[in-house]
């Protein structure tokens, strides 16, 4: 269960680096929804990794860590907020500078421009 | 209990939600009203609460529950000061944006109070879960401050900024994760008692989470190889906006202290100053980057820009010379700089306004309506900020040389300090120079300044002139803010032991 616990977290948290550093507004966002994926499971085993126990302290003899799932409850609606408004603000930006750069000018735009000027 | 510890967040959350409820929601004038008394009821108790920390440190349990599984805040002389200083920018702040800023956009007051409530709790909270909470309520309220007004500059610096600070949120997951599975508590005085038992085994991967922290820190406050997002993010920023996030900075400094100076400070075990040796060349690599940036800056936003920087790399530098004991010298110079910052944004924008097309890049332009009332402010506040006498940006640097007693740290810091502020002398007065005094010869202007927003500029810079007449007392206050790192710690954990016992007698 750890290793195929970690491989997810690793997978995860490689595929949104790789997206976040993409160039497209659109890519980042996936990236960082991607990232934030990962980092809930993270957050989520460091009460460590337990089956059939319960998140309550009752008369149950086995029983699990409840603050980690607290926490990323919290993270959870954190997280959302937060990458909802970086969609919204990447369609702003699509609107507002007319393309999705991460930068508001895509390379190709700058080298292409004075070409066009010459001929 | 004294409840007054929870009111700089309370206030300004119960304004925020009043003014989003119909009958205010369209009424600009209400909102205006109401976010200055609430911010100046606020001031009035942030004084209050000043004086009375000085006798008794302030824990206020959340709901009653106790630590360390409870929330806390704790408001001792550290925190309060920081929360004071936030109240009193975003007054002005708020006193200034009513002139203009308050139409460019909708809901400029509600997302204000926001902001000064996350970055009140973000002081306030004694727990490091919590602090994460209230950076993400001060960061989506700056996100969208940020926008506020529109434009292609601040679209294209806020997808930088919020993209950024998303993926300095979840490292700060990782490393709250991290410290969570290593020491099984999360409250901050419990960490300072828990690190020095650390299993061996687990001590490496609890240096990654905390290296991890000092990584997210560094990003909010601007340290060398994270800055680059703060002179274009300052720069794009609407005046009054730019001036309330000179002190977001001082959230990731502030975090610092009580992460690096109080967890894993002196008490810390084998993790004792972990973060030292790291913050050492970063600090110094900071303030020369500032101080590159501000002889490089084209206009006078991003010149201020880079003094924020500047000044960063100062107050990184008075946390860790001479072991940590200069601490208290760091945090005169913290609220004088932050003051002084602020003071150029919105002097910054003045100059901007008055002067058409030339805006406030060091250009050629026509003369300024008000050339002699806001060339007198500009320099008043660049002698603060350069750091000449008699004002308070003298005392502080004079107090940052004072305190590097050791010889080796004193050539690194000396040359540093003195040489930063020779260069600030220079960018300041080339700036002044082409401001004011490069003329093309046509008329003025008709923009004038308001009255208020003169005010508000007044009252930031009113500042300086006190720091440096109450110096006396006021140092030691910092003095004893500097201790209360350390000192407030164990206060909480004499009320972890104190419950422990009542849980144990009553068993």
């Amino acid at each position: 269960m750890e290793l195929i616990f970690a491989l997810c977290v690793g997978i995860l948290t490689s595929c949104g680096v790789y997206l976040t550093l993409r160039g497209s507004t659109f890519s980042v966002v996936v990236g960082l929804t991607l990232l934030s994926y990962a980092i809930n499971l993270f957050l989520f085993a460091s009460g460590r990794l337990a089956l059939n126990s319960a998140p309550i302290l009752n008369e149950a003899t086995q029983y699990t860590d409840p603050l980690p799932q607290a926490l990323v409850l919290t993270a959870i609606v954190i997280g959302f907020a937060m990458t909802a408004f970086a969609v919204i603000l990447a369609m702003r930006a699509r609107a507002d500078l007319g393309n999705d750069h991460v930068d508001g000018n895509p390379p190709d735009a700058e080298q292409s421009a004075p070409q066009k000027e010459a001929s | 209990m004294n409840h007054l510890p929870i009111l700089p967040i309370l206030i300004p959350s119960l304004a925020g939600i009043l003014m989003l409820l119909p009958p205010i929601a369209d009424r600009l004038a209400i909102q205006r009203y109401l976010s200055w008394f609430s911010l100046a009821l606020l001031l009035g108790l942030c004084f209050q609460l000043v004086f009375q920390v000085d006798t008794e440190t302030q824990i206020y349990l959340l709901g009653g529950w106790q630590p360390p599984f409870g929330i806390l805040l704790l408001a001792d002389r550290l925190s309060v000061t920081l929360v004071t200083l936030t109240v009193f920018l975003a007054f002005c702040a708020s006193l200034y944006g009513s002139a203009h800023e308050e139409t460019t956009g909708r809901f400029f007051y509600p997302l204000f109070m926001f902001q000064v409530m996350g970055i009140n709790g973000a002081f306030l909270t004694g727990d490091i879960f919590n602090l994460f909470v209230f950076f993400e309520i001060l960061l989506i309220a700056s996100y969208a401050l940020l926008v506020h007004g529109g434009g292609k500059e601040k679209t294209k610096a806020s997808f930088h900024y919020i993209t950024l600070n998303l993926l300095g949120s979840a490292f700060f997951l990782v490393a709250l994760g991290t410290i969570y599975g290593t020491m099984g508590t999360l409250n901050m005085a419990d960490l300072s008692a828990k690190v020095s038992l650390l299993q061996p085994e687990s001590v490496a991967i609890a240096k990654a989470g905390a290296l991890l922290l000092l990584l997210v820190f560094g990003l909010k406050s601007a340290m060398l190889p994270l800055q680059f997002w703060l002179t274009k993010t300052y720069s794009a920023a609407a005046a009054p906006v730019a001036a309330l996030f000179a002190i977001m900075t001082k959230v990731g400094l502030y975090s610092i202290y009580r992460v690096f100076g109080g967890i894993f400070g002196d008490n810390g075990g084998e993790l004792a100053n972990i973060a030292t040796p790291w913050i050492w060349p970063l600090a110094i690599a900071t303030l020369v980057f500032g101080m590159l940036g501000a002889l490089a800056a084209p206009s006078l936003r991003l010149l201020t820009s880079n003094i924020v920087v500047m000044s960063v790399g100062t107050l990184l530098l008075t946390f860790v010379m001479n072991e940590g004991q200069s601490l208290s010298a760091g945090l005169y110079y913290l609220v004088h700089s932050t003051v002084a910052a602020a003071a150029l944004f919105l002097l910054a924008d003045q100059i901007s306004v008055q002067r058409g097309n030339a805006q406030d890049r060091f250009v050629v332009s026509r003369p300024m309506q008000q050339a002699g009332m806001i060339g007198a402010l500009y320099f008043i506040s660049a002698i603060a900020v350069i750091g000449l006498p008699p004002l308070s940006g003298f005392v502080a640097k004079a107090l940052v040389l004072q305190s590097a007693q050791i010889a080796s740290e004193q050539i690194w810091v000396w040359s540093a300090v003195l040489i930063s502020s020779l260069l600030a002398l220079i960018a300041f007065s080339r700036a002044g120079t082409s401001l004011f005094w490069h003329l093309s010869g046509s008329k003025p202007g008709t923009e004038k300044a308001k009255p208020v927003q003169l005010v508000a500029i007044i009252l930031l810079l009113l500042v300086t002139p006190m720091w440096t007449v109450f110096a006396g007392p006021i140092t030691g206050y910092m003095h004893r803010a500097a201790d209360d790192i350390t000192h407030s710690n164990q206060l909480i954990l004499q009320v972890i032991s104190d419950q422990e016992a009542i849980d144990h007698d009553s068993h």
